[in-house]
Parts: C-alpha cells; structure tokens; sequence
C-alpha cells in the first residue's frame, strides 16, 4: 500500500516539476525554428536574386535543361496516356463482353495494378521487365538490348494507366442509355462501326471527367521515373540541376510551377473537350 | 380462335396476292422460367399494315423485337422478304443468329421505330438520318443528305435538322426516328408502340405520319395502344393475349364483331 502511494506521490511530483522543463523546451523550440525561418528567407531571398541567373535557359543558367525535361515528360506522359487509353478500350469491352477467361485476367491485371503502388510497379516493370525480355532474348539466341528510356518509361506508366482507364470506360459504357446501342444493332451496325460511330461517342461525356483526372495523373506519374534515371525528364533534370547548384529551393520551384502550369493548360483544353463531348445533351440547371 | 403453331392467318383483301414480307412461324420466347411467346405465327404482305395489339405483357413488343432478332427466339421461324433468318443454339436452350452478316443485312433493311425513340443523342438530326444510308448502306453522303432533307420535310422538321435530340420535345424525336427509319429505305416498318411514350397532346402529330406512310401503301408491323389508330390504319389485326394469337383478322371485325371473350373484355376495357 505504502508503496503505491510513493509512487503516484512521485509521479505528482514529476508533473510538478514539469512546467519548467516544458518552458524551457518551448523556448528553445522557438529559437531553433527562428533561426531556421532566418536560414529560410536568407537562402529563399539569396535565390531570388540568383534565380535568374540559374534558371537562363543558355547554360551556364539551367532554364534550358528543365524544358527539355518538361518536353520529355510530356512526351512520356502523351504516350502513356494514349497506351493507356488503347488498353482501358480494349479492357472495358473485353470486361463487358469477353468470354469468362478473358475477364477472370482482366479482373487479375486491373486489381493487381490498381493495388500495388506505382514505385513498385515502375520499379518491378522496369527492371525485371527489362531483366525479363534480356532473358527471353537469350533464350532466343539473340544478344542483350538496352531498354531505351522513354520506350520504357511510356511502357511502364502506360500500363499503370491502362488499369485505371480500363474501369473509366467500362463504367462509361455502362452509363450509355440502352437505346442508343439497340438502335444502333436494330439498324444492322457491324461491331466496329458501331464502336467508333455509336459507343464510344456515346460513352465520352461520362467518361471526360474520369479521364480528365487520368491525364492530369499521368502528367505528375513521369515524376516517378526519376527514380530509375534513366530518362532525363523534368524531375530527374531538376535533381541534377539542384544537386549541381545547391539552389534547392529555385529550382524545385521552379519544377513545381512547370509541373502546375502543364495541368493549367491542361485544363483549358479538358474543358473544350467536355463541352464538345456534351454537344448533345442540355446544360444542367445551373451549370454552364 | 386461331391460337397456335402452324396456323397461319388469313391475308386481308388489300394485301392478298403480294409478296409476303414478314413471315413469323411458331415463334417461341422463354426468358428464364418466363414463357412469353408460345407458339405465334403471324404474315406481313408488301403493302399491308398489321397492327398487334394486346394487354400489357401479352408478349406483343417480345414478338416485334423477335422479327428483327433484336430479341433472341427461343425457337421458331422468321421469314424477312422470304428470306430465311439462320438461327442456331446459343448454348442456353434458345437460339441466336447464325450469321452476323445476314441478320445485319435484314435488319439494315428493316426500319425500326421505337418507343423510347432512341436517336443516337451525340448526333445532330441530320446526321442521325444520314448515319446508316452513309457508314452501313454506303450511300454517297451527299446524295444521303439531299434524300433526308426529303424526309425531314415530309415528317415537318427541316427546320430542326441541325439540332441534337434532345432539344428536341418527344413528338419531334419520334418524327425525326420515323424519318432515320424511313432513310435506309425500309422493306418494312416495325413500330414499337410509338406513341407511348409521349405527352397526350404529342400522340396527334405522330399518328398523322404514320397513317401518311399507311396511305401510299408501306408495308407496316405496328405494335399500338391506339385503338382507334389501329382500328383506322390498319389492314389485319392481330389480338395476342398470354403469348398466343388470340384472335386475328381485318379491323372491322376484330373491333366491330370480337368473338373470344378475351378480346371482348379487352377493347371493353381499352374503349377501342
């Protein structure tokens, strides 16, 4: 009994004692954080003014070398999208008409990609993938081939797009009002015209805003190629350009506001796309 | 009573001597447990209208949607300008199209006109009219516009051939439906019950086209809730009730003498 009592006796003393230890961890917190905000503005203010400099795009400046970057990874991103895309179509209708084989796999290969995190797909697909077409190519008899970067990378974000897209559509074509495709059968279409004349117009003003979102993801997924280096697109030109200069702060800003101003532009364009896609159907009450 | 397989009904006055244009023979349509159509046979003469009429779930729109395959018979067979259309088992007990061809050839000859009317929502009136002359049929296009412009003149909406449908009130779509139907130059018409969809004050304006297309002798299977429609445009009647052909024969008997109690009940109830 005694001893229980010392002990919470103790552990009020502790409390007791605490407001001081405490005032004086606030101080020192306060100075440790005042002096970083100093080192913040001073390198921040320092930047600015060098930023000019650093970010011409003649060398010694390293403007030019975050465009090319940029340019690259809209490259990577445009050719992952469309990769995607083709995949997602042939995905969504294989899930809504194919054979029970053929949706089990494409049930396996949505799930799989959709679940795992993109680093670790990129990285998997990248290495082993490349690994695993240098192995079959041995196999074969034939010598080792360097995967090239951006095939690679178009590839890799390709099919990490192709996942999600795939349920885009498939959700898309649900949505098409049931007439508008027994109008087209009733009227004798082959399934290919009535793909492209009647389905897949159909299908877009429900699909824009899942793939708006896609797009805008696939321009900000190239930034995970940087991890593999072997592509020189914008963060991966951004790190060297920083690694070089030690101007951290300009030039992930810079980087950022690049990355910011793709998706501004992008969404101009999105919005054209999606009152065409919408020719037909009245505004909402409300809306534009 | 005609009731049953293989009794094919008698051709009206008008119609007799043609060709005929559809020929349904012993249809049946099971879906699941539900047997809809048990055994319907019925004729289409080139320049007959054939009106069928029957209580809600008598299987009438099931035995339309049967003609052109959009609905699967279970067994059956369907003659379309006495051609054959090939069925073969589609491994669940019923039966389904053997070629794709052929039965995209039939139906691109077969001019649909449905009750939700079902204009293709992402196109202008026009190119809705122009779609199949122009990417199944293969008509020139601009010789495929001048004929809908023809046709949006005659349905009375030229002036709308550049608006999408659905600025479009229901009578305008079904006329703008009519005139994408009447575009593929159809051997026949099938109507699904296409005023039923459509604000009362709406039905008026559509009728009138249809019995415009009755009149110069088009070859019709019309599937109607309108009575007095039928009753006036058509030339053979056709009563389903239960998935069999009740009673059938030319208007002025099925509405001025009815015979089976069923149908009595029936035109009683829907004051035909």
């Amino acid at each position: 009994m005694l001893e229980a009592l010392l002990d919470a006796l103790r552990s009020q003393l502790v409390l007791l004692f605490m407001p001081a230890e405490f005032v004086v961890g606030v101080a020192q917190f306060l100075v440790t954080l005042w002096s970083f905000l100093v080192a913040v503005s001073n390198a921040f203010a320092a930047g600015l003014k060098s930023a000019p400099a650093l970010l011409a795009p003649e060398p010694p400046g390293w403007g030019g070398n975050l465009l090319r970057g940029l340019m690259n990874s809209v490259y990577i991103a445009v050719g992952a999208y469309a990769l995607g895309l083709a995949i997602g179509t042939a995905g969504a209708y294989g899930k809504l008409y194919g054979g029970p084989i053929l949706r089990d796999l494409l049930e396996v290969y949505t799930t799989i990609v959709r679940g795992v995190p993109e680093l670790i797909l990129i990285l998997l697909l990248y290495y082993a993938g490349g690994d695993l077409i240098n192995r079959l190519l041995a196999l074969l008899g034939q010598s080792p081939v360097d995967i090239n970067g951006l095939v690679a990378g178009i590839a890799v974000l390709g099919i990490v797009q192709g996942a999600y897209s795939t349920e885009v559509l498939r959700g898309a074509i649900l949505a098409i009002p049931q007439g508008q495709i027994e109008a087209a059968r009733a009227f004798g279409m082959p399934p290919l015209l009535m793909m492209r004349r009647v389905t897949l117009p159909a299908m877009l003003p429900f699909a824009i805003p899942g793939l708006a979102n896609l797009w805008l993801i696939a321009t900000k997924d190239t930034a995970l190629l940087a991890v593999v280096g072997s592509f020189s697109e914008l963060t991966l030109e951004t790190r060297q350009a920083a690694g070089a200069t030690k101007a951290y702060f300009t030039f992930y800003l810079a980087a950022g506001g690049l990355y910011l101003a793709l998706s501004l532009v992008s969404n101009v364009l999105i919005a054209r796309i999606e009152a065409w896609s919408r020719r037909g159907m009245p505004a909402i009450a409300g809306g534009h | 009573m005609t009731a049953g397989a293989s009794v094919l009904p008698a051709t009206t006055s008008a119609a007799n001597g043609a060709a005929e244009a559809i020929h349904v023979e012993d249809l049946h349509k099971k879906f699941g447990d539900l047997h809809v159509l048990k055994g319907v046979s019925i004729s289409a003469r080139d320049g007959g209208v054939v009106a069928i009429i029957g209580g809600s779930g008598s299987g009438k729109s099931t035995l339309l949607r049967c003609i052109n395959c959009l609905e699967n018979p279970t067994s059956g067979i369907i003659r379309v300008n006495g051609e054959e259309i090939r069925l073969k088992p589609d491994g669940r007990g019923g039966a389904m199209p053997a070629d794709r061809r052929q039965i995209e050839r039939i139906r691109s000859r077969l001019g649909m006109v449905f009750q939700s009317f079902n204009l293709w929502n992402h196109m202008t009136l026009m190119e809705n009219v122009i779609e199949v002359p122009v990417h199944v049929l293969g008509v020139k296009r601009d010789e495929a516009i001048a004929a809908a412009e023809t046709l949006l003149a005659r349905v009375g909406l030229s002036e709308k051939r550049d608006v999408y449908p659905a600025f479009l009130s229901g009578g305008q779509q079904q006329r703008g439906a009519i005139a994408r139907a009447l575009a593929i130059q159809p051997r026949v018409m099938l109507f699904d019950e296409p005023t039923s969809a459509l604000d009362p004050e709406l039905v008026g304006e559509v009728l009138k086209v249809i019995a415009d297309l009755a009149r110069e002798g088009r070859t019709m299977v019309l599937v109607t809730h309108e009575m007095k429609f039928a009753r006036e445009v058509a030339s053979h009647v056709v009563f389903l009730a239960n998935g069999i052909v009740e009673e059938e024969g030319p208007p002025e008997q099925i509405f001025g003498a009815p015979r089976s109690e069923r149908l009595k009940q029936f035109i009683r109830n829907v004051g035909g």
